[in-house]
């Protein structure tokens, strides 16, 4: 053995960190365990129970009904003309669905995995991963559902007349994409969060149920915008409305597929760039807590 | 060959003692702002040896510190030291669980620890997909696992419930099937934790019979982690003893084991002052029991088939006639059955030396005990031994760790049982 070849080593271990540890090299040879974990997430869910996966259909459907009869029926929001309200809300929920299961699924990791954590090695960053994707299965079984509703809408009743389909359809995976990393970046914070101090965890349960209701996913933004403007909201919740990040989501992907919706490409790209930020910043703290969390957790 | 494949540079790892909630944030700022102004660590410098019996001034305690070891490849490297030595600790580090607090750990292999069996089971899952899961999380491939599958079940023995979800298996099934996927690793290092070792006595024989083929037929570079004196000189080519988070001792694994046996002088004297649990007349009190090697060197634990002297001190209440003391120790195994027995009148000896002095000595040559723990029973009467005659009688006065040796020299593994060795011989 010759010095040169003496010092390479496969792998070095110790308390010193790169600030963004993702290690690409590494996460690939583990491919089969994301693969082998989206599988478990997928198949485990609906294990022993009847319906199985019509779960996935059921719960956005009932969701839509509740809305429809409360915010529409009897709060008299305005879905817009053309529109029926129906699809209104299948569309918000659906899109809010993907980015609130990313996000709880991703917030636990390391309480829910201590176990496994606890003993063994692998890229950690596996498992939100694996949370996203499998997400993202139930995200395309949800969407062939609000499709499917679409296509009955337009072609089988006169209330759908102001929807058509945009060309815009095609910023689609971009929009997935956002959510994703959104709901990613937010779940790894929170779980790298609460190792050490437990109190987010406590935020995370009813802090999402209040985060939908401020991210347009009942009523247009328009209204919110009108409202403003009559003085009947402060404006500070005007802002926090608008400048959420989750609104401009949803109203995009209202914007292509239903062809309404108060936002323009300007958003979407401050959407992208915040979900970058927040992906990036909670990828450095994930890496930060996945080497010593074991202690603290 | 000598091809290092690992190495451990000046690896410390600190802990906090108490609850983690109370103060750590103020601590974490601390941190953090000497931390932006690229000072050290101000926690890293008031930590403590980690001695678990003593009580400390600093919240901060070192589990382990300032570890330098290598390993070359195709050797087998036991550890050794008392529980909270920081033996787990390192392991994790080895295993990437956790990281040190300082230094660092250059390896060229893949690490993976035989003993985490069971890791990552989904019980809604079958066996199958569990074996799949499980290998994967272990580090193993699909391509690996598929290759190995047949052989995986065959091991288990789990074949008829390979579909069925885990939840309906045996815990013994279970964990069969998790040994299994575990025993079929093939990492570069292995590292073994014989110490987590679970299950029922005939998994951990054949998890220990599956280390002793790996790291004996394999050539496979192993650590091993182990309180079985016997199973480290077996297996181990060199050994590392470790103390309160430091190493002690490193070289030739018997040398070791005699390192980790011979302990300190004040601590192996057994006191025996506070026990009221004594029957006798109390002319005199047993106080303290030493156990001893042939040099009289205080040891902690025995090996079977070395000399044993155990030193009986008594504190002298009133005057009597040693001449007519009968004395006796028995060694008696979990359950109560006296395995061997010296008894003074049995004996012929003579104590008419304690007249000048508060201390007798028994001397059992060649310890004939299987590798075990023994409690021992020390009854002292005068002229009889009948009950109204006890001086004083301690039962359970002190476990005694008999460590498993080679009693017979036949270099055979030996049979875990416990009870006496006999030199015998058959014939045909």
């Amino acid at each position: 053995m010759n010095t040169a070849s003496e010092e390479q080593w496969l792998f070095t271990i110790s308390s010193k960190r790169r600030i963004i540890e993702l290690n690409f090299k590494e996460i690939a040879r583990y491919k089969d365990l994301l693969f082998l974990f989206v599988k478990r997430d997928v198949v485990v869910k609906y294990k022993q129970t009847i319906l199985g996966p019509l779960w996935y259909f059921i719960q956005p459907l009932f969701t839509s009904v509740i809305f429809t009869l409360i915010f529409n029926n009897i709060a008299d929001i305005s879905a817009g003309d053309g529109v029926p309200p129906f699809l209104f809300n299948l569309a918000g929920i659906t899109a809010w669905n993907y980015f609130k299961e990313c996000l709880t699924g991703t917030s636990d990791t390391f309480k829910k995995n201590q176990g496994i954590f606890g003993k063994v090695y692998f890229p950690r960053v596996i498992i939100p991963m694996s949370v996203v994707i499998s997400n993202l299965i139930k995200f395309g079984l949800q969407l062939l559902v609000f499709f499917g509703f679409y296509l009955y809408f337009v072609m089988f009743t006169e209330k759908a007349s102001n929807v058509s389909l945009q060309i815009s359809l095609v910023l689609l995976p971009v929009l997935i994409i956002v959510m994703g990393t959104l709901g990613l970046g937010f779940g790894m914070i929170i779980s790298s969060m609460t190792t050490k101090y437990r109190d987010l965890t406590f935020l995370v349960a009813f802090g999402v149920q209040l985060l939908m209701y401020a991210s347009a996913v009942m009523y247009p933004l328009e209204l919110i915008k009108s409202k403003v403007a009559d003085g009947r909201i402060p404006k500070i919740a005007g802002y926090l409305i608008e400048y959420n990040p989750m609104t401009s989501i949803i109203e995009m992907f209202r914007v292509i597929t239903l062809g309404i919706g108060d936002v323009d490409y300007s958003m979407l790209i401050y959407t992208v760039i915040v979900s970058t930020i927040i992906f990036l910043f909670g990828l450095v703290i994930f890496n930060k807590t996945e080497k010593s969390f074991i202690d603290t957790v | 060959m000598s091809d290092v494949i690992l190495k451990v540079e000046s690896v410390s790892k600190q802990y906090r003692l108490g609850l983690v909630s109370s103060g750590t944030l103020s601590h974490d700022l601390k941190r953090w702002w000497y931390k932006i102004r690229r000072k050290e660590d101000p926690f890293l410098q008031v930590g403590e040896a980690n001695d678990r019996s003593t009580v400390g001034n600093s919240d901060y305690v070192w589990a382990l510190r300032d570890i330098n070891f290598e390993l070359k490849r195709g050797e087998v490297l036991g550890i050794i030291g008392k529980n909270g030595a920081g033996k787990s600790t390192l392991l994790k580090i080895l295993s990437r669980v956790t990281s040190p607090s300082t230094g660092v750990i250059k390896t060229k292999g893949r690490i993976a620890s035989l003993l985490e069996v069971g890791t990552g089971f989904h019980p809604e899952m079958t066996g199958l997909e569990n074996i799949y899961l499980n290998g994967a999380i272990l580090g193993m491939t699909k391509k690996e696992i598929k290759f190995k599958e047949d052989e995986i079940i065959d091991f288990s023995g789990c074949r008829r419930y390979i579909n069925t979800p885990v939840k309906r298996y045996s815990s013994g099934m279970r964990v069969r099937l998790a040994f299994a996927v575990a025993a079929h690793l093939e990492p570069d290092i292995l590292v073994v934790d014989e110490v987590l070792a679970v299950g029922d006595a005939e998994f951990q024989k054949k998890a220990i019979g599956k280390m002793q083929d790996i790291s004996r037929e394999d050539g496979r570079t192993v650590l091993f982690v182990s309180h079985n004196m016997g199973a480290i000189m077996n297996l181990c080519t060199r050994a590392l003893v470790l103390e309160h988070g430091n190493i002690v001792f490193e070289g030739d694994e018997k040398e070791a084991v005699n390192f980790y046996i011979m302990a300190k002088k004040d601590k192996e004297q057994i006191d025996l002052k506070h026990r009221n649990d004594r029957i006798g007349n109390g002319q005199f009190l047993i106080s303290y029991i030493t156990l001893m090697d042939s040099n009289h060197n205080p040891i902690s634990e025995v090996l079977s088939g070395k000399d044993l002297i155990i030193r009986v001190e008594i504190d002298k209440k009133e005057d009597i006639d040693y001449s007519k003391l009968i004395v006796s120790i028995a060694f008696q195994d979990s359950n109560e059955n006296t395995v061997l027995l010296f008894s003074s009148d049995e004996l012929k000896s003579d104590f008419t030396n304690l007249n000048n002095s508060n201390s007798f000595f028994l001397k059992i040559p060649k310890l004939p005990l299987r590798g075990s723990f023994y409690s021992l029973r020390l009854v002292t009467t005068y002229k009889t031994t009948r009950v109204e005659d006890f001086i004083d009688t301690i039962d359970n006065a002190f476990k005694v760790s008999v460590i498993e040796n080679d009693f017979l020299n036949t270099g055979k593994k030996l049979r875990r049982l416990n009870q006496v060795f006999l030199e015998g011989e058959f014939m045909a």
